[in-house]
């Protein structure tokens, strides 16, 4: 086995970098891949809660690179899959505790006994997002139609370009179809067409996704959560596999899909 | 009425967004682009004449590559620098 390290950034906060980490490694793990997550986000752990598992942790990243403790030890392993582990964020340190040489070694440790290593980036464009792409073998960039979260998205493109990080892949997250249709929403198409790189998945906004959110356990798990539908798909294309795009005009599944096949041409 | 013929949001936030993202990609304000304009201009204009009228030179986006796209008519002033 030899894992494929994946950073999930943003440049902009709160666009959903947990989330999406959360979902695409409970989505791997249901496929029966063993995921281990990273929490870089020293200092605002949050990867722990919103994957429900804030009350296993002993270490942290910054015991494992201080020598506190093994790797092995600060590997929490997840409640439902025992093939899913997270490697939790420091709460009570900052970024300058984390080397981006620390998080090559760590990443290389784990290499030969997982299928994917994916890590939460922080926000931003500082250490703490050096940090978290330096191990990367793909960067996944989140953004919303929204357009300070897509400005700050080409910014980071444009870093990823500039450090010969490869082009990297774009997670539309939180669209809204009835404000796309009604034209007061960009489209996919436009933010793609602004950001001129590769999509792997739009993520329709989703009340399941904060309800989920609250309970610790990730929406992929909700066989009718749509959010869930579309991380599970992205999950499908990161191992490779030709998944369509959603139809995010659908509202009522089956019946809708067939009525509105009917009405195309 | 001029209220409700208002451009739809979505209109204004991708042509706000191609502008911006240009400034951004070259680290060239929009006044920095309107020097460079004067410049290339006075600098053709010692050898040629133009339509000044007519000129158009913008920064294109291309994917992820910005290019500097001028069209600049030309005046037929035939044998003017002959003398
Ligand atoms: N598709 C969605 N639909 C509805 N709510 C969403 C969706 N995705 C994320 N959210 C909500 O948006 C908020 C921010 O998400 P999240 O914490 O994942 O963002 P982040 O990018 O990790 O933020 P930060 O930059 O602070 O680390 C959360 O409350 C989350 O539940
Ligand atoms: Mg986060």
């Amino acid at each position: 086995m030899t894992a494929q390290v994946i950073t999930v950034t943003s440049g902009k906060g709160g666009v959903g970098k947990t989330t999406a980490v959360a979902n695409l490694a409970t989505a791997l793990a249901a496929d029966g891949k063993k995921v281990v997550c990273i929490d870089g986000d020293i200092g605002l752990r949050n990867l722990d809660v919103v994957m429900g598992l804030e009350n296993r942790i002993v270490y942290d990243i910054v015991d494992v690179i201080e020598g506190r403790c093994k790797l092995k030890q600060a590997m929490i392993r997840d409640k439902h899959y025992p093939e899913m582990y997270l490697i939790p964020a420091a709460q009570t340190r900052d970024k300058n505790a984390v080397s981006p040489s620390d998080m090559v070694r760590i990443c290389n440790d784990l290499r030969p006994d997982a299928d994917f290593v994916i890590i939460d980036s922080p926000a931003g464009i500082e250490r703490g997002f050096r940090n978290a792409i330096a191990a990367a073998d793909r960067v996944l960039v989140v953004t919303n139609p929204e357009v300070s979260a897509v400005r700050d998205a080409d910014r980071v493109v444009g870093i990823l370009e500039a450090e010969e990080k490869g082009s990297p892949a774009l997670i539309l997250n939180r669209l809204n179809q009835a404000l796309v249709r009604n034209n007061d929403m960009l489209s996919a198409e436009d933010v793609l067409d602004l950001l001129g790189i590769q999509l792997i998945g739009i993520v329709p906004e989703d009340e399941s996704v904060i309800i989920s959110s609250n309970r610790g356990a990730p929406v992929v798990n909700d066989p009718k959560s749509r959010a869930g539908q579309a991380f599970r798909n992205i999950a499908k294309r990161i191992q490779g596999q030709d998944v369509p795009f959603m139809d995010l005009d659908l509202q009522s599944g089956l019946w809708g899909a067939i009525q509105k096949f009917a009405g195309r041409k | 009425m001029k209220f409700f013929t208002r451009k739809r949001s979505a209109v204004s936030a991708k042509e706000r967004l191609q502008l911006v993202l240009v400034h951004d990609r070259t680290d060239l304000t929009p006044a920095q682009l309107e020097a460079l304009k004067d410049d290339l201009l006075k600098a053709i204009s010692q050898y040629i004449d133009i339509d000044r009228e007519a000129v158009q030179i913008g920064l294109e986006r291309e994917g992820r590559s910005q290019r500097l796209v001028a069209d600049i008519p030309l005046l037929i002033t035939s044998r003017r620098r002959a003398g």
